[in-house]
């Protein structure tokens, strides 16, 4: 089995600012792999980097064997991605967030509306496929965003908080996909997540990071028995400590609560 | 290709789908026509320049694809927020594509809401003259439509959140309406004025359109066409620069 992703002494400052502070691991095909950690503890910051979107600093990155700061063409074909905030388009229906997912990764025509149609059945949204996304809920957006994800069968599925903000059914649903997709098709896995449960239960890997560095990497089995902790979430809090997080509201956040303002609400 | 296709289609739909937009873009050219056309209509033609809304309609038409194509651009920070960008920027697709579909995409949009005002003026009283240029019009309203798509895109990808918009609508779209010819004529002006008219290039595609028009020229087909070219060519190309600087 060989390294799907691999990282080393990766580093991303913003002025003073240190997000990520000199991190190395790997990821090993095909498994589902854990980056768990607080809030602002580099964790979407890393993933940006793996995934051609943001500068590292310094450091060397190879996700299936490219470099996302030279090779952004061959890695962005390898991966497909869940990001922590939606990135659909509201004014678009299900369908045609998808058909335009699948042309701009080269998806021909007649196999990509099979697969469309097949994985917008796959995550139960086949009867509402024509209408706009903003009807949508929260759970049937991340649905379709993992649908969406898939299209192109990537090597790597990136998922970043993927089921925040959902409820324990669909969390439930989503993970089933995702443990069978990595079964069925050897598709490698890098999710992050804050609920200690999931990544205890589905994760065959797991990193945490805090303060942007690694504290600590292994099965969640070694990791709590190392910490001789009864949970991983015991064993994060063993390893994080109990201090709480304070993560500065960025542009993007203002915007959102600005946009919020001027739409008077909304469904968003 | 298909990418600059597909994002342009994009665009397209979310117009069409958003008729709220389309008429509430039309509210600012049509009080400008009616307002200014109507108003100064009998003393424009004391002083001797004729008929004023054969005059005006063109830049009021200018005026409407000069803010739906600034617009356009800057619905790059809209998609930040909602987060479509980052889709885009993930894609195996060069950020020149992305780019330039986004641009005519949004060219197209301000074009098409360019076509719908050109049709109130029509109804206003606005009447064209030399038909044998008409061809042209299209042609002056495309490139200004892609010249400030440009324009737009260039701010759109340089700011971060929606605060830097007003300084952009009153520092720079309204100088370029204002100082353009778009409402009145650069004969007689004082030299500073004249100086900054000749430097703005709405100024050449106000004119262009309303020589396609009126068969009348000021600074002559050959040099309007040539400064809207060139200029559409170097902000399509600043814009792709800043836009492919975009890091999430």
């Amino acid at each position: 089995m060989g390294e799907m992703i691999s990282v080393h002494d990766l580093v991303k400052n913003y002025g003073q600012f240190c997000a990520v502070n000199h991190i190395s691991f790997k990821v090993p095909e095909g498994v589902i792999f854990g980056f768990l950690g607080p809030n602002g503890a580099g964790k979407t910051t890393t993933i940006k980097m793996l995934t051609t979107v943001l500068d590292p600093t310094s450091g060397k990155i190879l996700v299936n064997g490219h470099d996302p700061t030279r090779e952004q063409k061959q890695v962005r074909r390898s991966f497909g991605i869940v990001f922590q905030d939606p990135s659909l388009d509201d004014e678009l229906t299900a369908y045609e967030n998808m058909d335009l997912h699948g042309i701009l990764y080269g998806v021909p025509h007649g196999e990509r509306k099979k697969r469309i149609d097949m994985l917008i059945e796959f995550v139960g949204l086949a009867d509402r496929k024509n209408n706009l996304v903003k009807e949508y809920s929260g759970g049937m957006k991340r649905r379709l965003e993992v649908a969406r994800a898939l299209l192109h069968k990537p090597r790597i599925l990136f998922l970043d908080e993927p089921t925040i903000g959902l409820d324990p059914q669909t969390r439930n649903h989503i993970w089933g996909y995702i443990q069978q997709l990595s079964k069925d098709e050897g598709v490698t896995v890098f999710f992050t997540t804050h609920y200690m449960d999931e990544a205890d239960r589905v994760a065959y890997d797991v990193a945490m990071i805090d303060h942007g560095k690694i504290v600590a990497q292994g099965t969640p089995g070694e990791l709590k028995e190392r910490t001789q902790c009864p949970n991983l979430e015991d064993a994060f809090i063993a390893l994080t400590g109990h201090a709480i997080r304070e993560e500065e509201a960025n542009a993007t956040d203002r915007m959102r609560m600005m946009g919020r303002a001027w739409r008077g609400g909304g469904r968003r | 290709m298909k990418a600059i296709y597909i994002l342009c289609v994009r665009q397209l739909k979310r117009y069409i789908r958003s008729p709220a937009r389309i008429i509430g873009s039309l509210g600012q050219p049509i009080l400008f026509l009616v307002a200014l056309g109507f108003g100064f209509k009998a003393m424009f033609a004391r002083a001797g320049g004729g008929d004023y809304l054969d005059f005006l309609s063109p830049g009021i038409i200018s005026m409407a694809i000069l803010f739906n194509a600034v617009f356009s651009g800057i619905e790059i920070i809209w998609d930040r927020q909602f987060g479509f960008l980052k889709e885009t920027l993930v894609a195996p697709v060069s950020r020149i594509e992305i780019v330039f579909g986004r641009m005519l995409g949004g060219a197209l949009v301000a074009m098409a809401q360019g076509i719908v005002v050109f049709v109130i003026c029509l109804i206003a009283g606005f009447r064209v003259h030399g038909s044998a240029y008409a061809p042209l019009a299209i042609v002056f309203m495309f490139m200004i439509s892609l010249l400030f798509a440009g324009i737009g895109t260039v701010f759109g990808s340089v700011l971060q959140d929606m605060q830097g918009f007003p300084l952009i609508i009153n520092f720079l779209i309204m100088p370029i309406f204002f100082f353009s010819g778009a409402i009145f004529p650069s004969a007689g002006l004082p030299k500073v004025l004249q100086i900054g008219l000749r430097l703005n290039p709405l100024s050449y595609g106000v004119d262009g359109l309303r020589g396609a028009c009126s068969t009348v020229f000021a600074y002559g087909l050959t040099t309007d066409l040539a400064v809207v070219t060139i200029m559409t060519g170097i902000l399509l190309g600043i814009g792709s620069y800043f836009f492919s600087k975009i890091q999430l």
